[in-house]
């Protein structure tokens, strides 16, 4: 029998300014006494201070990452970088949290129950990234100017997204309960993305590989694209997109001419 | 006293002077080399003991793209290259971030860890020398000079047109003054020019639009105003057709070209006692050998043509050049050569940026990544190090990787320990494509190179070639007080454990400049006073007055004045004229 050992973090600090809270992780909770895990030293703008001053901190660490549950008990949506690099174990955020939640994480899990903000599962290896709420721009989407997005792992995210979702993502699932705005799979050249909503434009632009999935309605459909067939009740492992859908492949609009493919419903789309 | 230093016990490797491993001491005086130290200086002198370990001069970079405008929009599209990549500040260090394009600080401060002292920028554009001079000021703890691109400037071309080499020499000379720049780069001639029109030139005998000249025309006409003039270098080549399959063939036509032009470099200079003769004989130094040795006919067979190079490099005394080595992982390609990044687009569709320098040159910066998996980047690897070990004479080769067109500066030391053992080729053909073996004749090359002709292709001859070795690339009496210690036991080096002469190379024991010791096992203990070196080129005041009229009324072709135009002393830390003499 494995013991999960838990670590409460209730927010008490000042949050006026944003904390970057990368040190938040199973990772290198593990092996620490709940004192232990107060002094660790985090940034607030330009100053380094403990834990403990903006958290108060209940229950060790267990033996390994694996062994460890982070839970967040409250609001944070001020505090950055939660769960950044952790490679297993478990964060439960009771609430909303700030930018970059997830980042380039390769194993274990991270439950948002609340929303999250820009940036969740940036460059994400591996792991699940649950957000019960919405989130902003950049899901599983690579750095700036980088085009190596989520190579492994799931995102779930139960409600909307914005921008950029899974650009350059070329493993892994996305999966969007909600709707999605622009350039949503930007760059894709592998892994999954589905969206149960509606998109704005861009859509898959300058895919080269990977499936997309779109289960509401295109706004403004990619002209780089070439409609294939019609598949009924799409399956990918787990994951089922029930209904008709036109595939298509591309983005044929960029040199490489792409061999990416893009399902797009047909009931809601019928303009296509 | 400031400057004033002892070195010793090391074994000392100083091919200039034909010093090769011997166990000596260095003494510098003042910031220069001297024969010894009298008890009373020894008493206030810095001691250092290089017992065991490797004493070289402080290394030279022939070709590095560090400053200007192109470097820099290298910075600002790839916020990727930064991020990850990180130095804090110290008590005197400032912080800087980039890997492949490193902030101006923190550029300097790795190329001295390495125990380089010395490095030129490999392109100028005469509009962008400004912003370029700016950046190397800023750029600490080396001494710096820049090439000024001419290759496809409007005036050049005009002149050679009409074939008047006394006009065109008379602009050169007046251009370098202007711009602060040390010597000539000429990049894909008639190429470039011909790129504001959606257009590449594919022979060397293929006249630009326009200006009707041919490659041919202007590397002939830039060489001979080179030897005219007497500039310290020779005339600097990215030669046409650059990363093309089978681009080999035109490169070695190109260094045909200027072969009966004979080297007269004038400098008005103090030089260092050294054994060998310091000053250069060539009349071409071919840049970025790998990329300009393509063969095969198409990407599905190419393969390595460095041999059709380095062979008529071997038999011929007027060429020397740099490899342009490819280290495998994160490079930022970025070139005068616009239409070549066009290509590279084409191939990667990675972000790309071009830029057309008005009536002078042009260039395009592209991110892009040098896999192992990939059969062509291996076939690079090997060629880039085929380059330095098919010549046979060190002398005529130069190590660079064009940084960061091959790879990073930082990336020497891997370069380095690939030069010295064997073993460490063969392991990385174990890791990369087999393409690397199959298509390149390196898997069956077993040459080692000795710290020697290490010294040699990493400092002397990089000096040598740039016409500074007078005071740099060596430590002969006379010389500057620039000097890298290495923790390596040359006596006890074992060439097949080449992670330690990796680990060697890559953070000296210490960097010593001008006799002072600036840095310490990667540590910056010093920021020095830095010079910055261009070519101060004397002609008649007559031909220079006919000319400039010429420049004044084609000015109206530019977007800034002419008043403008030259870049001001102000813009150099310690700006610090060669004296070219050309009525001597």
């Amino acid at each position: 029998m494995i013991l999960m050992a838990e670590v409460i973090l209730k927010p008490i600090g000042n949050f006026d300014l944003t904390v970057e809270a990368e040190a938040i992780t199973p990772d290198n909770f593990a092996g620490k006494t709940a004192v232990e895990i107060g002094e660790i030293l985090i940034w607030q703008a330009p100053a380094q201070a403990k834990l403990s001053e903006f958290f108060s901190v209940e229950g060790n660490g267990g033996s390994s990452a694996e062994d460890t549950t982070i839970t967040i008990d409250g609001d944070v949506p001020r505090v950055k970088r939660i769960g950044q690099e952790m490679t297993a174990g478990k964060i439960i955020i009771k609430g909303s949290t700030g930018m970059h939640v997830g980042n380039t994480m390769a194993g274990g899990e991270i439950i948002v129950e609340g929303n999250a903000e820009s940036w969740p599962g940036m460059e994400m290896k591996g792991g699940l990234l649950h957000i019960k709420g919405d989130t902003l721009d950049h899901v599983g989407c690579a750095y700036r100017g980088s085009w190596h997005g989520m190579t492994g792992g799931r995102i779930v995210i139960d409600g909307n997204a914005k921008n950029q979702v899974g650009g350059g993502i070329s493993g892994g699932e996305i999966i969007i309960g909600g709707n999605v705005d622009n350039f949503c799979g930007i760059r894709m050249n592998g892994g999954l993305i589905v969206v149960k909503g509606n998109a704005v434009r861009t859509t898959a632009a300058e895919m080269t590989g990977g499936v997309m999935v779109v289960g509401g309605r295109i706004e403004k459909f990619s002209p780089g694209f070439e409609m294939e067939a019609v598949e009924c009740d799409l399956k990918f492992d787990d994951i089922e997109c029930a209904g008709e859908f036109m595939k298509f492949t591309g983005d044929y609009a960029i040199p490489q001419k792409g061999k990416g493919t893009l399902y797009v419903s047909y009931e809601n789309n019928e303009c296509l | 006293m400031a400057g004033t230093i002892a070195i010793k016990n090391g074994y000392v490797y100083d091919p200039l002077n034909e010093v090769d491993g011997e166990v000596m001491d260095i003494f510098i005086k003042n910031g220069k080399v001297v024969t010894e130290l009298s008890a009373a200086e020894m008493k206030d002198a810095k001691e250092i003991d290089a017992k065991g370990k490797t004493v070289m001069p402080g290394g030279v970079d022939s070709h590095s793209h560090v400053a200007g405008a192109k470097v820099n929009t290298g910075r600002m599209m790839r916020p990727e290259d930064h991020y990850k990549y990180y130095q804090k500040k110290t008590p005197i260090a400032h912080s800087g971030c980039g890997y492949t394009v490193p902030s101006v600080y923190l550029g300097g401060y790795e190329y001295s860890k390495m125990g380089y002292t010395t490095v030129f920028e490999a392109a100028v554009p005469p509009m962008e020398a400004r912003h370029t001079h700016e950046e190397m000021r800023s750029i600490p703890m080396l001494d710096m000079a820049g090439y000024l691109v001419l290759g496809n400037n409007w005036f050049l071309m005009r002149y050679l047109k009409e074939g008047d080499i006394d006009k065109a020499a008379a602009y050169v000379s007046w251009m370098m003054k202007t711009h602060k720049t040390y010597g000539i780069k000429c990049v894909n001639p008639a190429g470039v020019e011909n790129w504001g029109w959606g257009e590449n030139v594919s022979a060397l005998d293929e006249a630009n639009i326009h200006f009707e000249v041919t490659p041919e025309d202007i590397i002939k006409g830039l060489a001979e105003i080179n030897e005219q003039l007497g500039i310290p270098m020779p005339m600097h080549l990215h030669a046409n057709n650059l990363g093309h399959p089978g681009c080999w063939e035109i490169t070695r036509d190109s260094l045909k070209i200027p072969k009966s032009i004979k080297a007269k470099p004038n400098t008005d200079v103090e030089w260092a006692e050294t054994k060998m003769k310091a000053q250069r004989h060539q009349s071409v130094y071919l840049t970025h050998c790998q990329f300009n040795a393509f063969g095969g006919t198409s990407w599905r067979d190419f393969e390595s043509g460095v041999k059709g190079i380095t062979d008529y490099v071997n038999s011929n005394d007027h060429v020397v050049m740099d490899s342009g080595c490819v280290p495998f992982g994160d490079a930022t390609v970025m070139t005068g050569d616009g239409p070549a990044i066009h290509d590279l687009y084409q191939l990667t569709g990675n972000k790309w940026s071009n830029t057309d320098v008005e009536c002078e040159c042009g260039s395009g910066v592209l991110p892009f990544t040098y896999l192992k998996s990939n059969p062509i980047h291996s076939v690079q690897w090997a060629m880039g190090l085929e380059t330095l070990l098919y010549v046979k004479d060190a002398w005529k080769s130069i190590m660079t990787t064009d940084s960061p067109n091959g790879g990073p500066f930082t990336k020497y030391p891997q370069i380095i320990a690939w030069l010295m053992s064997n073993k460490a080729r063969q392991d990385t053909f174990e890791e990369c494509h087999k393409w690397a073996s199959d298509r390149s004749g390196l898997a069956s090359e077993t040459r080692e190179m000795s710290l020697s002709e290490i010294a040699i292709v990493t400092r002397a001859n990089a000096a040598r070639t740039t016409g500074l070795a007078h005071s740099k690339g060596t430590l002969a009496v006379g010389a500057d007080g620039d000097v890298a210690v290495y923790d390596i036991d040359a006596k006890k080096i074992d060439v097949n454990d080449y992670e330690s002469i990796i680990r060697g190379f890559q953070n000296a024991s210490y960097t010593i400049k001008g006799g002072e010791v600036i840095t310490q096992d990667g540590e910056i203990l010093a920021i020095p006073e830095k010079n910055t070196f261009y070519s101060d080129i004397a002609i008649k005041a007559d031909s220079e007055k006919e000319m400039l009229k010429d420049v004044k009324s084609w000015f109206k072709y530019y977007t800034i004045g002419f008043n403008n135009y030259p870049t001001p002393d102000k813009y150099l830390a310690n700006p610090t004229p060669i004296k070219v003499n050309a009525e001597r």
